[in-house]
């Protein structure tokens, strides 16, 4: 019988571990940052995390399977189940303020929260990452990745991604 | 020796869930024959990246239709190992990309019919199904104001842009009438309060087409004539030819893995 503070203690390693690993598409953030690592549970023994799609065809989500397996076999976590949750559906709202200050010293504009997803032909206020403006344009809806878009700054005149609300 | 098709237990859950997720492959696949051609490299990552969110509705589609069948069977068997006639997608999603005025003005018509269904369909009854909504609603949405852009850019753009955005419209209209379509399969499921009634996003879809139609100066045909066949099996030759691209490896080197 295992004791309940060894369970705590495992589930503490183990979240530990899996929340040290990052988007491999955005090297800056961990997954615990960008609220795609949902759930760390022990049963029987065995741990059990759950991830969630940004995107449902993102393809980093193989990689970071392989990677929170990886990290927890490091840890000295063997059999570990990785699976992954759709419900709730990933909100960029689930991104910690650290994540969001550290996309932005990366260059990428953090995801307004409540932003304006909805309307078909909405306006958005986006600041510049690097010098701060709000004087910014779209360039495409869609950019280098699932999850963000391409901007330009009309101030600093330099193009930028923005991390979109979703 | 190319592989058999497989055989499916069709109950009318699994063939619902086969008719959304074979829009979803297959309108997926037709955006990634742009891949490297589209007309500027912004556009490129665009529709690659539509095609990406829509693989990915169609993957939690047919991996759900594997589980709900009970057969053993994965996402691969129902996207690689079923023949033309097995296919139960619209034919809208399966006409050819054409020039950049019939890929946009067909995926305008789809993004505008599937962002309000995936979004009525987040209350399911069906917790797999209402999950996989509310991920899709998200992306769909993206979908829908992307291509009203592009809509409303090449129909009050140049005069060639709008002749070419106005014969996208006529060539594509006929096909709009399929995404309404349901059968008796679609009764029970209906009734039950797992799939909502295509009929009820109509009116929305209606208004966002006019919106976005008038905005960019063009024009609905007055023609309300409509073909269908696709959801059960009669599809276009078009078909056919995006299938033997999408299913060549895995029919000439069974189970084929890299």
């Amino acid at each position: 019988m295992t004791s309940l503070s060894a369970i705590d203690d495992l589930k503490k390693r183990a979240w530990d571990a899996a929340a040290a690993v990052v988007d491999p598409e955005i090297p800056v953030l961990t997954i615990a940052d960008l609220g795609v690592l949902r759930d760390v549970s022990v049963n029987d023994g065995r741990v059990d995390v759950a991830i969630t799609p940004t995107y449902l065809g993102c393809p980093a989500m193989n990689m970071i399977t392989l990677e929170i397996e990886l990290a927890l076999e490091r840890a000295g976590i063997a059999g570990a189940t990785v699976r992954t949750v759709l419900s709730p559906a990933w909100t960029t709202d689930w991104m910690t303020e650290d994540g969001r200050r550290k996309l932005r010293d990366y260059g990428i504009a953090p995801p307004q929260p409540g932003g304006g997803r909805r309307a078909l032909f909405g306006e958005q206020k986006v600041a510049c990452p690097q010098c701060g403006s709000t004087d910014t344009e779209v360039l495409s809806e869609f950019g280098s990745t699932s999850c963000k878009s391409l901007w330009r700054c009309r101030a600093c005149r330099e193009p930028f991604d923005y991390f979109k609300c979703h | 020796m190319a592989v058999q098709s497989i055989t499916i237990q069709e109950t009318p859950l699994v063939v619902y869930l086969l008719r959304r997720a074979d829009d979803s492959l297959i309108l997926g696949h037709r955006l990634s024959e742009w891949c490297g051609h589209a007309p500027m490299l912004e556009e490129d990552m665009a529709l690659a990246n539509m095609g990406l969110d829509l693989i990915g509705q169609a993957r939690e589609l047919y991996s759900y239709a594997a589980a709900v069948e009970g057969a053993g069977k994965t996402e691969d068997h129902f996207a690689y190992l079923r023949d033309v006639r097995q296919y139960k997608n619209l034919l809208l999603v399966e006409q050819p990309n054409g020039d950049f005025a019939q890929t946009i003005l067909r995926q305008f018509f789809y993004s505008a019919f599937a962002d309000p269904y995936w979004r009525a369909m987040m209350g399911s009854k069906d917790a797999t199904l209402a999950a996989i909504a509310a991920k899709s609603e998200k992306e769909s949405a993206y979908h829908l104001r992307h291509s009203s852009e592009w809509v409303m850019r090449l129909g009050d753009g140049t005069e060639e842009s709008h002749r070419r955005a106005q014969a996208a419209i006529d060539n594509l209209w006929a096909f709009t009438g399929e995404l309404f379509y349901r059968d008796e399969d679609d009764a029970g499921l209906i009734a039950g309060g797992v799939v909502i009634d295509p009929e009820t996003v109509r009116e929305g879809w209606l208004s966002t087409v006019r919106e976005v139609i008038s905005a960019a100066t063009l024009k609905l045909p007055d023609n309300d004539w409509m073909q269908k066949g696709g959801r059960i099996g009669h599809h276009s030759e078009h078909l056919g030819h995006l299938l033997s691209e999408l299913q060549h490896l895995q029919r000439s080197f069974p189970g084929a893995t890299w």
